[in-house]
């Protein structure tokens, strides 16, 4: 019933909307007023032009100062200090030849609006202008593409030696990290050795596995370089961390790499924020599926001695899968013990010898 | 067989088109080869695919400015996407973004707007009678026809269309496994884009010949109105780079259904390693955006084209820079082919070949700019009258500066690492190309309904109808500067999950309500043409005015379009407001020897000549 007096409603509003528009053309037609050209129309649309431009301007300006806080987050990162100052910069040109044009646009259409004692100027060309507004943005893009190449190579140079090295692995839809461990080397995988309890595939023929570590959470030391190698295991995922001003795709197949140094911990950030819970996150930027939006890695930044600290209590890989010894080669069964930290197992060594 | 005279200007064949013409109801309006009929079956196609594109992104808008929403009342339209807690399926959401973005990019901008002006105008402002083949030409109707049927089928089916957005990157794409729409939705994508690219492919190939050989006299190719370089030159892009989305596409077909390794490698899913190896899904980037972006500028140049057309008649002043509009379009669509890695900065490709592109991409920033300086030159010191037509011009320009400017953070390597793949690119491209390509297809159809319909629609309408688009325009895509810049992912169902995300609640909830705002406007755009086409007032034969041969043929032009010889050329299209001249216009068929008054020292040089070519 509620529906159908809906649909009445809808109806005779549109019927009546209907009608007015129909009487009015009529009347129209008698006053013959679509013919005159600079009459009323004409003028209320010059008018409208300038109104528009101004109040979007000054709601522009208004909005953008208001709330700067709120969509310019924090930098944490070195080179997040220098992309960000690029893109402020290039705003500031964008900025100035967007007002400019935008004005012009409008109060062209304003001054020059028809009337019907005036004729347009015919001017279909001239070169000096034409070069001129060719030659300055060539120059000022010029300008822009330097800088920008100059902090692009910055960014995309190789890592330093002293890098902390960390995997981030990519799937349907989560993200997993992997240390290195003692040995400091990444050990060696391999996808078809992935299984439910080895996410990474890794490999126990290399014995720089045995000591690999893979937390729950990704600790990172500040204002120390760490490389990120990047890699997915089921579709391409993408790696973002936007207090880091830090992407990088993670594409099957093609690992990636990114390197950056973080500036402050999640404490000093607590502060600046002024959030007591604030955290760093990773989220994903390449579409991947159903859980897309829910790829989220928590980050924690801490100082180089807390962060040592938190690198020696983690327990390697294989101390807490230790049936995955049996993958190791005999003669690496040894190291693998030591390395990975299992202690006193001989059984499970003499339960892999079978 | 047709009994057109193809267009040839020796007098002879004069009486050829006015052979009898049988024609029944289908062939004249289902199967037709007339080129205006086409172009109407191309404009009315791209109106309802406007409305599904446009109506797809008002669903997945409710989710994204009232995620607590309850949807159960969509159940009725939506069926299993709207799970039981009455919220929209977050796979359906990547499935709904995923075919607004292709219906808008292809079935919209690509075959609604080229299809429509391109064989609507070229015919009519070269001087020819039709198209080089008008059966290609049909044939090329019916392929896009074909592909729609398609594409429309695919929302329908259990597993849901495509998804994994409009790029369809592989192995998202190519593994039923990772989504469900990547199952027989993504099949039905394939094959109805596989089909289009071959209706693209036979309209480009009959606008180019027509182009090239059908001129009317005098049309040399630097007194060609605007528009027509802008639809040759689109045509020629198209040409060039569709063939490579059709080559990656069919790649793609043997990676999901013959078990070849072209995108494939290293892969675990769902609890099973796959064999593929070696394979490498950057290549299908490189492939796609070999094409997608040229497919950037098919979209915009013709908008352009008709910008540049609308303007110069409606400021009643000449376009400003003629051959610098040509040469920056020409800069244009060569640069548009060696710029596409710059969607791939952060794909993990070599950053020496980022720098390179990102070299290329601000370069062609400098012939898009040169464009906008000569749109503002024509309307300085002109006679502005405000047509709807008019008015949506100005808006594309608006657009496309606000949206052109941005490019040049997106085109910039270093900075394009925090904006990739965030909000602040959905707020560039809807800008320069959404925006403005759509601001160019409603000024070309307000511009040029009284030749296609033989009525005018009515302006007040037409007026009420732009600033609500235009205002609305911005207050959608103007906001997602900032979500972007805080660094909002685009493609997110939602963004509740993350810390980093929490604010902008509010905007995102003003975004959602201007989008329907918008959309509900365009309701009084279509109340306005249909009702037109039917009751609209009666149009002269040339209202605006204009100088275009288009406005030489009678209020509706029949089938070879001049009842009479085809009018010759004898001046540029630009002769508005000419010193001297009794009327602010002069046609392009008006010889040069009865203008004395108003030629140009160059012009009354070669008087003579002319009227030597008239005689013979
Ligand atoms: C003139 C008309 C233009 C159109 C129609 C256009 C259109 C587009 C579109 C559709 C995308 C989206 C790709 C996606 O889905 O991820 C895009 C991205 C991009 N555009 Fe434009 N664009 C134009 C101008 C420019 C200009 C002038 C520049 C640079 C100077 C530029 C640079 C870029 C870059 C670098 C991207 C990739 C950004 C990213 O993926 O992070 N565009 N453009
Ligand atoms: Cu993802
Ligand atoms: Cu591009």
């Amino acid at each position: 019933m509620i529906g159908f007096s809906i649909a009445v409603g809808v109806f005779l509003v549109l019927a009546i909307l209907l009608l007015i528009f129909r009487l009015h053309t009529l009347v129209n037609v008698m006053k013959q007023s679509d013919k005159k050209i600079g009459s009323g129309y004409n003028r209320t649309n010059a008018m409208l032009g300038m109104v528009f431009m101004v109040l979007s301007l000054i709601l522009f300006f208004w909005y953008s100062i208001k709330n700067f806080d709120i969509y310019q987050i924090p930098i944490a990162s070195e080179h997040g200090v220098l992309t960000d100052r690029m893109f402020w910069i290039t705003t500031a040109i964008t900025g100035v030849v967007f007002i400019i044009t935008q004005v012009l646009l409008f109060y062209f259409s304003y001054k020059y609006q028809h009337s019907s004692d005036r004729r347009a100027l015919y001017f279909p060309d001239n070169n000096k202008l034409e070069f001129i507004w060719t030659v300055l943005p060539a120059i000022v893009l010029t300008s822009l593409v330097v800088y920008g190449l100059i902090v692009w190579n910055k960014v995309m140079s190789p890592a330093p030696d002293n890098a902390e090295i960390i995997e981030i692995m990519g799937y349907q839809f989560a993200w997993r990290v992997r240390y290195p461990g003692k040995d400091e080397t990444l050990g060696a995988y391999d996808y078809r050795k992935i299984d439910a309890t080895n996410e990474f595939g890794l490999d126990f023929a290399d014995r720089a596995a045995f000591d690999d570590f893979t937390p729950r959470e990704l600790h990172l030391p500040k204002g120390q370089p760490v490389e990120f190698r990047i890699r997915a295991r089921d579709v391409i995922h993408s790696v973002f961390a936007p207090h880091f001003r830090l992407k990088m795709d993670a594409v099957p197949g093609m690992p990636t790499r990114f390197w950056f140094v973080p500036t402050k911990t999640t404490a000093e950030m607590r502060i600046e924020t002024g959030k007591p819970e604030f955290n760093y996150e990773i989220a994903c930027t390449e579409v991947c599926g159903k859980g897309h939006f829910s790829m989220r890695l928590l980050v924690v930044v801490d100082e180089p001695e807390e962060y040592e600290k938190w690198k020696a209590e983690q327990k390697p890989w294989l101390s807490k899968n230790p049936e995955y010894l049996a993958k190791v080669p005999d003669n690496l069964k040894e190291l693998a013990m030591v390395k990975s930290q299992i202690e006193s197992t001989s059984s499970i060594i003499q339960e892999s010898k079978n | 067989m047709s009994s057109i005279a193809v267009n040839e200007h020796t007098d002879q064949h004069v009486e050829d088109h006015a052979h009898e013409h049988h024609d029944n109801f289908i062939t004249k309006y289902i199967f037709s080869q007339d080129h205006k009929t086409i172009a109407k079956q191309y404009l009315i196609s791209g109106i309802i695919w406007a409305l599904i594109g446009g109506f797809l992104s008002l669903i997945f808008r409710i989710q994204l400015g009232f995620p607590e929403a309850q949807l159960e009342w969509l159940r009725p339209l939506m069926g299993k996407w709207i799970t039981s807690s009455g919220k929209l399926d977050p796979e359906f959401f990547l499935a709904l973004v995923t075919m607004h973005g292709t219906i808008m990019v292809f079935f919209v901008l690509t075959a609604g707007l080229s299809g429509t002006f391109s064989n609507f105008l070229i015919p009519l402002q070269i001087g020819a009678r039709d198209m080089a083949s008008g059966f290609m030409n049909m044939l090329s109707y019916w392929f896009f026809f074909v592909s729609s049927i398609i594409m429309f089928v695919s929302l329908f089916i259990e597993t849901g269309p495509a998804s994994g957005g409009w790029v369809i990157y592989p192995p998202l794409s190519a593994l039923p496994q990772a989504m469900s729409g990547s199952g027989l939705g993504m099949t039905l994508w394939l094959v109805a884009m596989a089909l289009f690219i071959v209706s693209t492919l036979l309209g480009g190939i009959n606008y180019i010949t027509t182009i090239i050989n059908l001129r009317t006299k005098g049309m040399s190719f630097l007194k060609m109105p605007l528009t027509i370089w802008s639809f040759f030159l689109t045509a020629i892009i198209g040409l060039l780079s569709f063939p490579v989305l059709l080559g990656a596409a069919l790649l793609l077909i043997f990676d999901r259904s013959f078990g070849t390794s072209f995108y494939l490698s290293d892969i675990y899913i769902a609890g099973e390693a796959l064999p593929n190896m070696g394979g490498s899904p950057i290549l299908f980037q490189h492939l796609f955006w070999f094409l997608g972006h040229p497919e950037v500028y098919i979209v915009l140049l013709p908008s352009l084209g008709i910008t540049s057309e609308i303007i110069s008649t409606n400021s009643r002043k000449p376009i400003f820079g003629y051959k610098a509009m040509i040469l920056s379009m020409l800069g244009i669509t060569v640069l548009s082919f060696v710029v596409w890695a710059h969607h791939m900065f952060v794909s993990g490709m070599n950053p020496f070949l980022g720098s390179i592109f990102m070299l290329l991409t601000l370069i062609i920033a400098v012939p898009s700019s040169i464009k906008v300086f000569n749109y503002l030159t024509t309307l300085w010191k002109g006679n502005i009258i405000f047509t709807p037509a008019m008015l949506f011009s100005i808006g594309l320009v608006s657009f496309f500066i606000s949206g052109g400017l941005t490019g040049l953070h997106m085109g910039n390597s270093a900075i394009d690492i925090q904006l990739h793949d965030t909000y602040f690119i959905v707020a560039h491209f809807h800008l320069v190309m959404g925006a403005a390509a759509f601001f160019g297809l409603l000024a070309g159809v307000y511009h040029w309904f009284p030749k296609m319909f033989g009525r005018m629609m009515d302006n007040k309408l037409g007026y009420i109808h732009f600033w609500i688009t235009f205002v609305g325009v911005y207050m959608i895509f103007f906001p997602m500067h900032y979500i972007g810049i805080a660094g909002f992912p685009r493609r997110y169902y939602s963004f509740t999950n993350f810390d980093a995300f929490s604010t902008f609640v509010d905007l995102n909830a003003f975004v959602s309500i201007a989008a329907f705002l918008t959309f509900a406007a365009q309701f009084l755009f279509l109340f306005n043409f249909f009702y037109s086409i039917f009751k609209g007032k009666k149009a002269p034969a040339n209202p605006w005015k204009a100088n275009t041969l288009e406005w030489t043929t009678p209020r509706i032009p029949q089938h070879g379009n001049w009842p009479g010889e085809i009018p010759s050329v004898h001046r540029w299209p630009y002769d508005f407001s000419k010193p001297g001249a009794k009327e602010d216009f002069i046609p392009q068929n008006v010889p040069l020897s009865e203008t004395p008054e108003s030629n140009l020292p160059f012009e009354a040089k070669i008087v003579a000549e002319e009227k030597k070519a008239i005689k013979s």
